[in-house]
């Protein structure tokens, strides 16, 4: 027998790759005659094109043509996953500060770039770009985008895409003893993956071979041929690993592009981004959030009542959903008797906004903890107790066709006892505690097929994307347990929609949990079947065979599957081969299409010093504890934990884009856009599992990759506040904001 | 086409002779010419540390240096790292901590690790985060990685 796979930490899948510069990512894949592209853009946000002069580029010696829209086909092929309104290359007008106009191909980089300068673009800045919700809404707003391209929705003349309305009970009807109100914001960030997005195309003469740094290959092979008007098998996508997605991979941007560049050049092209130019490619949606909520006098909550506008950029990619996802769960984990839910889809002359870990909660739940806290200060309530009072309990109905799916109160009161709350504090010291809820996947289709070779060795297909997250180990871990087949002894094939069955896609933290059911239950058709071969060879009823961790279990002994295989098989050898699907079905009833698979339940709590004379924050100790249902693999869920948690606190405290008054990115690069680094840690981090095996996936496991940054930003500016008295409602919390935050209360004292 | 030059260097112990562009980064050069890609390219200006190679024992920004700057010096690239197909002890160490996630900064961190452990053999925690500040992670694995050079160093030296 094995060793038990799962709940133990074995060394990473493609782990050797990585620490060896071995793991091939998108730019080190190289194809043999390959053109290499330079995309060009204009230092402006929203111009006219009036003309391309492509003359002078395309006489350099080593460049072989300049692409401009006027080379596609008319009209304009435009895709999205939702809208079709990203054009191929910005077609007449740029939308946003660094929106292509066009791209140069030429047989080296070097040549690609010179070319890409001596393009010569005729155009004029244009006037009245949107650059903030205000501007957007007003009556005279310039619209972002044609009306022609909006269909017949009832905002097609304005700037809004959608507005969704969701909630539950009469919000005017409820009685309160205490009514607070208040505006908070949220940035936009980046997903700063250090590697840069990348893109190869190579026609293959009845089809494409399309390379790309993305998260969900499917859906690229579907937008591929309908643009190409190709069939799926003539499509191939290649995903390499990402070298991080962050939800900034998930949504096709230049393969359209490289692909009709690679069919005129009858050649492969490649486009592989710079940092800064990813920069303006990808973004999580800034918010502008107005909360109300209403309360007894012992801190029950009344009622809540959210209005968020997001900002979503020049093309809507997924951000609509972002929007009605986050909408949906916008009061949180709470019992509120009535609650009224807006959330705006509202275009802007910006970068296109994108799935971005915690897909809209951590702006909207930003809000809410801050509120939640208000309160508890108005009625002089403990900040914890007011939150206990209102959790949601396991399985109580909470909001409309969702109930609570885990032990939510024994959460926070772990992460309490973690933060040492209730402790007395230093001076300048303060603590805070938040918690967040964010829906799992809505629907999901994965198929696996798992190969047991005759030497007892398995092959595991999964059309998971593994960016970080560690999907390899996790489905290694799954059939390791189902077969009696070492870890060591699984590889995990992945990345190539010729070779990997169809997933839908990696996002949501669902991949555990939906492809984790498809590998386990490929296993399963494995241990069928060579429990009807192992019923033939040992003349047993197959009825009367069992099967437990890699075991046949035979009336009179026990026979690994691995060894009833070899001998069913013998002498000819081959392989057992099992198929699996996990399918979660659309619920035509439930607002966003489905139920959620699992939530994401995390309660984050935060002591921090301030510095009273410059502003700067220090973090003491940062706690996040997650009801993960199971931790499969315990080391890479405290990795996606921490992680998570950094990454939050970048935007807490040091992360945002700067604008000029004309819609340009000032802050660019690394240089001028801070993340943390290995110095500006906490100087204490706990992250913690809650495990009750209540979760939907093997094994009893939930999704965990989100939980640990939905409410970083209120956790840590509750401690802020505790330490300092004064409330921010704008994000990030740096030395100057909170500096001068302290220099406004002090004035106004 | 770029003028060249031809520079005498020894990269991961074996002596090349190569022919550089004279524009052209040891970054572009390891990457593009000798095919040594465990080398990342990412933010181009020497703040992310991907692309940190070891030249004459000091960890280097190979995005910052020409590649002619090289000549007559030696450089090791992560894929100098193994010997005889045994993984260091700073690359074991990185496995058994899961300090490697996505693991495209993981070759930088690597390097900068390797440099710090040869000036300092017994580094304390800060030190480590110290030596490694200009290597960006944003899985954010660091708390992962300060563990596992940390490991590497209590281990037998190789």
């Amino acid at each position: 027998m094995s060793a038990q796979s799962v709940g133990s930490s074995p060394r990473r899948g493609g782990g050797y790759g990585r620490v060896t510069g071995h793991q091939e990512y998108l730019a080190d894949i190289k194809l043999p005659d390959m053109l290499h592209v330079k995309l060009v853009t204009l230092d402006v946000a929203r111009a006219r094109i009036n003309s391309i002069d492509v003359s002078e580029a395309e006489s350099l010696p080593g460049v072989a043509f300049v692409m401009t829209a006027a080379d596609l086909p008319d009209p304009m092929p435009r895709f999205g996953p939702q809208f079709q309104d990203r054009p191929v290359i910005a077609d007449g007008e740029t939308k946003y500060h660094g929106e292509p106009v066009a791209a140069v191909a030429a047989e080296t980089k070097d040549a690609a770039e010179e070319g890409a300068r001596r393009v010569k673009v005729d155009y004029e800045k244009l006037e009245g770009g949107i650059f903030n919700v205000t501007d957007a809404l007003a009556p005279d707003a310039v619209l972002v985008q044609d009306p022609s391209l909006r269909g017949d929705s009832p905002f097609a003349q304005t700037n809004v895409i959608d507005e969704k309305r969701f909630g539950w009970g009469d919000i005017e009807a409820q009685e309160s003893d205490l009514v607070v109100e208040d505006n908070f914001q949220f940035p936009m960030v980046t997903h700063f993956a250090i590697e840069p997005h990348g893109f190869m195309a190579a026609p293959t003469g009845d089809g494409i071979e399309i390379w790309s740094t993305i998260q969900h290959p499917y859906l690229l092979q579907k937008i591929m041929a309908k643009m190409l008007q190709l069939p799926l098998s003539k499509v191939r996508v290649h995903a390499p690993d990402p070298g991080g997605g962050f939800g900034g991979k998930q949504i096709p941007k230049f393969e359209p592009l490289v692909a009709f560049m690679a069919l005129r050049a009858g050649r492969p092209v490649r486009l592989v981004l710079t940092l800064d130019e990813t920069f303006q490619q990808v973004r999580r949606s800034s918010a502008e959030i107005r909360i109300r909520a209403g309360f007894t006098s012992e801190g029950a909550l009344t009622f809540m009542d959210v209005e968020t506008n997001f900002l979503v950029g020049a093309y809507v990619d997924i951000a609509d959903r972002v929007v009605s996802k986050s909408s949906y769960a916008a009061a949180g984990p709470y019992r509120i008797p009535a609650v009224k839910i807006i959330g705006r889809t509202i275009v802007s002359h910006t970068t296109p906004s994108t799935a971005f870990r915690g897909f809209g909660i951590p702006q909207i739940g930003w809000a809410r903890e801050s509120l939640i806290d208000e309160a508890a200060l108005q009625l002089g309530m403990d900040r914890l107790e007011i939150r206990l009072l209102n959790l949601a309990r396991y399985k109580e109905a909470f909001i409309p066709m969702e109930e609570a799916d885990g032990d939510w109160e024994q959460t926070v009161r772990t992460a309490a006892k973690r933060i040492g709350w209730g402790d007395p504090l230093p001076p300048n010291r303060g603590r805070g505690i938040a918690v967040g809820l964010k829906s799992g996947p809505t629907t999901g289709l994965s198929y696996s097929t798992v190969r047991l070779l005759y030497d007892g060795s398995a092959m595991v297909y999964a059309g998971t994307s593994d960016m970080g997250q560690g999907a390899r180990t996790i489905f290694a871990q799954i059939a390791s347990d189902e077969l009696g087949v070492p870890v060591e002894q699984i590889s995990v094939v992945m990345g190539d929609t010729a070779v990997v069955p169809y997933d839908q896609q990696t996002s949501a933290s669902r991949s555990s949990v939906l492809m984790g059911t498809a590998v386990q239950r490929a296993c399963f058709d494995i241990q069928g079947k060579v429990r009807a071969m192992a019923a033939e060879l040992y003349g047993v009823d197959e009825a009367a065979i069992k099967i437990d961790s890699g075991n046949l279990l035979l009336p009179d002994r026990d026979v690994a599957i691995v060894d009833a295989m070899q001998q069913a098989l013998a002498p000819l050898g081959g392989e057992v081969i099992g198929n699996g699907e996990m399918r979660k079905q659309k619920d035509p009833n439930h607002p966003l299409g489905g139920t959620a698979a699992f939530f994401e339940f995390n309660c984050t709590a935060s002591e921090v010093e301030v510095d009273m004379e410059t502003g700067h924050v220090t973090l003491v100790k940062h706690v996040t504890v997650g009801d993960v249902g199971r931790s499969l693999n315990p080391q890479q869920v405290t990795a996606q934990d921490d992680g998570a948690a950094i990454q939050g606190l970048g935007h807490t405290l040091m992360e945002h884009y700067i604008f000029d008054d004309e819609g340009r990115i000032r802050n660019i690069g690394a240089i001028d856009y801070r993340i943390l680094t290995s110095m500006d840690l906490p100087l204490e981090m706990h992250s913690e599992s809650i495990e009750n095996a209540d979760g939907p996936g093997p094994y009893g496991i939930k999704g965990v990759s989100e939980g640990s940054l939905l409410v970083t930003a209120p956790a840590v500016a509750a401690a802020v506040r505790e330490a300092t008295g004064v409330l921010i409602r704008d994000l990030p919390l740096t030395p100057q904001r909170v500096w001068e935050a302290l220099q406004e209360a002090k004035d106004g004292s | 086409m770029n003028e060249t030059l031809t520079i005498r260097t020894t990269i991961n112990g074996r002596k090349r002779t190569i022919d550089v562009a004279v524009n052209h980064t040891l970054l572009d050069v390891l990457r593009d010419d000798i095919d040594l890609t465990g080398t990342k390219e990412c933010c181009v200006v020497g703040e992310c540390g991907a692309c940190t190679v070891i030249v004459d024992g000091r960890p280097m920004n190979s995005c910052l240096m020409l590649a002619v700057e090289i000549d007559g010096k030696e450089v090791t690239t992560v894929e100098g790292l193994e010997l005889d197909g045994e993984l260091s002890a700073l690359q074991a160490a990185f496995l058994d901590e899961s300090a490697a996630q996505c693991g495209f900064c993981i070759p930088g961190q690597l390097m900068s690790a390797t440099a710090l452990l040869a000036e300092n053999p017994d580094p304390s925690v800060e030190e480590v985060q110290e030596g490694l500040a200009g290597n960006l992670c944003r899985c954010a694995g660091y708390e992962q990685i300060t563990k596992a050079v940390l490991a590497a160093a209590k281990g037998v030296p190789r």
